[in-house]
């Protein structure tokens, strides 16, 4: 038989293509647009990569971002071993399973900018129960001047929020794997160490792809929570990339650079995302 | 290897709920050192169960579990030295085929030369040494049940190996391979082999014995040959062959058991047990294979109008009315096949009596079944 070729039926992507155009590439290329021009009101230059070289070259920027990747390298280390653990832990059924659930599921529905007043108050010296009680315990514990204490209480308030998220998407994954694997486990004379390694951890790691994503692109971008409770200080030990952005942007309106920026921010978290996936669904052929 | 006594056995996985449901209701049993056994039964009879009770993946609401005499109820199933395979393939898929069927070698604590030795062993008889380095991940369905199968077999010091219908997955051509290697497995180590099935076919090629299971209990236990020849309980009778035995209501009468105006003559063993047990569920039992079909008139035959007739290539089954009951003969191919109606008759020696659905017998030595 013959095939014959239409073309029409590119008219039904059209639809997608536009909602993809607005949502995504416009945007984008406005952004582009800006980082490669000088702009000042009504006239504009031209400048080629210029802006890119002062964005690289800027050291707070380059400060911001180491300061960025150990964040979210902290954020990582912790909650995804404190998730499994906290899933692991859990009950498998029965009332106590539904009450753990709602406790996790708790933090992750506080809107952010209340996560970061909580934390605020909670961690003050004078008035907060967190802040008072470490400080009563005979600690020098103080936020808001020591960048060693801002840095702890940042982690600490991510963890309490987001740990939940690893926790309930690995309990969702233990709770998917047959009986028969276990029954076989303990017929085959396995420890419980070789029943978490070879069965549990397997059995996760697409829940845990998609946590370790969202945990690194989620924490990459973190603005609010440490903008509500440190203001990015003190000094700029808490600014991470986009407190650093938002400031040039809309401080000190400096579109152009704030362009490049934005460009370069996009990439890495692109290229991380990458490297991330690459490796953990690295080997499942062989 | 161990013998495997189940005393006073029973399991409810509702126990205390209000009106308990029993999956394994009070039975004994023996699996006797070193056999190959088959336990056959409809889904829902309680044969998984039964097994996981074995292994002590369950523990039973009442009764004792023992091997070689000793109880084993608290023992847990890594204790108790013994391999299960289940209905559905179980690998681990980080693991190569090798280490795979390493593995339970390696948390006994066995050294590196007896692994190679047992693994290669092993992957040699279930075809698997091509895909020895290959991840477990990786393999086709059929390759994952077999390493599942692997892994029961590799330990040969075991007190039994027991199989949850391991061939579900498994197309039908290497389903057949495959449990021939088993039987030559078992002849080489004779472990005691526990084989779950629901497949008659299966069980019997199998099993040097086979336990039909019906409702939580094991009814029968004896060779393929003695389940077809003396069903002891209708269900066996219904369950084993194909089509399964007739059965006919009938009532008591002065000469023995009659069916309207006809007779059943008695031997005096079961003349006497009508004696005996006063019930009105009776019934006689002749398999389709026992029935005599004839053209002509005979003495002994009833007249009965032929239904329908299959045919199923190396025999046929004939359908025919008696009275108000649908009789089944099974005729060999070359046989001539009665038109409209035909004589039938049952011969003594394989028509069986059953009181309260219980087989009476014909002779003493099998009392004891
Ligand atoms: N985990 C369980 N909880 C409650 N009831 C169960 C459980 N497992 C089995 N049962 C019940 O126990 C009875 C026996 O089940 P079992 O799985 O032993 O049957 P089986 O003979 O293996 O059937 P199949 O051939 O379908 O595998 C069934 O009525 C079943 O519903
Ligand atoms: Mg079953």
């Amino acid at each position: 038989m013959k095939k014959t070729k239409s073309n029409k039926a590119w008219f039904l992507v059209l639809p997608v293509f536009i909602l993809v155009a607005f949502s995504a590439i416009v945007p984008l290329m406005t952004v582009v647009n800006y980082s490669i021009q000088d702009i000042f009101g009504a006239t504009r230059y031209f400048v080629g990569v210029e802006w890119y070289r002062e964005i690289l070259n800027n050291s707070r920027l380059q400060d911001s971002l180491v300061r960025q990747f150990v964040f979210s390298g902290s954020v990582l280390l912790i909650e995804v071993p404190l998730g499994i653990a906290v899933a692991l832990m859990m009950p498998k059924a029965g009332k106590w399973s539904v009450v753990t659930l709602l406790v996790l599921a708790l933090p992750l529905l506080v809107p952010l900018n209340v996560v970061g007043t909580i934390w605020q108050i909670f961690g003050r010296a004078d008035i907060g129960l967190f802040g008072w009680g470490l400080n009563a315990l005979g600690m020098d514990y103080n936020y808001a001047a020591n960048p060693m204490d801002a840095w702890f209480t940042v982690l600490l308030m991510d963890v309490w929020h987001w740990t939940s998220l690893i926790a309930l998407l690995c309990y969702s994954g233990l709770r998917a794997i047959p009986d028969a694997y276990y029954q076989a486990a303990s017929i085959d004379r396995a420890s419980n160490w070789a029943v978490f390694r070879y069965i549990q951890l397997p059995k996760l790691k697409s829940v845990l792809l998609i946590g370790v994503l969202l945990r690194f692109m989620d924490s990459f971008m973190i603005y609010t929570e440490p903008f509500v409770l440190t203001g990015g200080g003190p000094g700029n030990s808490t600014t991470f990339l986009s407190q650093a952005l938002t400031k040039m942007a809309v401080g000190q309106f400096d579109i152009g650079p704030a362009g490049a920026f934005s460009i370069i921010y996009f990439l890495i978290i692109l290229l991380v995302s990458w490297l991330f996936y690459t490796a953990m669904t690295h080997g499942d052929s062989k | 290897m161990a013998e495997i006594h189940l005393k006073s056995l029973a399991h409810s996985y509702n126990r205390h709920a209000e009106k308990p449901e029993y999956a394994i209701r009070e039975m004994d049993h023996v699996w006797h050192d070193g056999g190959a056994f088959a336990l056959l039964g409809p889904s829902g009879c309680g044969k998984s169960t039964l097994l996981n009770i074995i292994s002590g993946l369950l523990k039973p609401s009442d009764g004792e579990v023992l091997f070689n005499g000793v109880k084993v109820n608290d023992i847990l199933p890594q204790d108790r030295n013994i391999a299960q395979v289940f209905q559905f393939p179980v690998v681990y898929d980080t693991m190569s085929v090798f280490d795979n069927l390493a593995f339970p070698l390696r948390n006994m604590g066995a050294g590196d030369a007896k692994i190679q030795s047992k693994v290669s062993e092993i992957a040699e008889i279930l075809e698997l040494t091509e895909v020895l380095k290959k991840k477990a991940a990786n393999l086709t369905a059929d390759e994952k049940q077999k390493v599942s199968m692997g892994r029961g077999l590799v330990r040969d010091d075991v007190s039994a190996i027991l199989f949850d219908e391991p061939l579900t997955v498994i197309d039908p051509q290497l389903k057949w391979k495959l449990r021939r290697k088993l039987k030559q497995i078992h002849q080489k180590f004779k472990t005691t082999m526990v084989y779950v099935t629901h497949d008659q076919l299966e069980a019997s090629t199998f099993a040097d014995k086979i336990a039909l299971m019906y409702q939580g209990q094991v009814v029968q236990f004896g060779t393929p040959r003695e389940l077809f020849e003396q069903p002891n309980h209708t269900f066996v009778g219904y369950f084993i062959g194909s089509p399964g035995m007739n059965f006919l209501e009938v009532k008591r009468c002065e000469q023995g058991v009659c069916l309207g105006e006809k007779i059943f003559p008695l031997n005096e063993l079961e003349k006497q047990a009508l004696q005996m047990i006063d019930s009105n569920n009776l019934k006689v039992g002749i398999r389709p294979e026992f029935v005599h079909v004839w053209d002509d008139p005979d003495d002994s035959a009833y007249r009965a109008e032929v239904e329908f007739v299959e045919d199923l290539g190396t025999y046929k089954i004939v359908s025919l009315r008696l009275g108000e009951h649908l009789i089944k003969a099974r005729l060999q191919e070359d046989q001539k096949v009665p038109k409209e109606h035909a004589f039938i008759s049952f011969p003594e020696q394989w028509l069986m009596l059953y009181i309260d659905e219980f087989l009476v017998a014909k002779d003493d030595h099998n009392e004891e079944n």
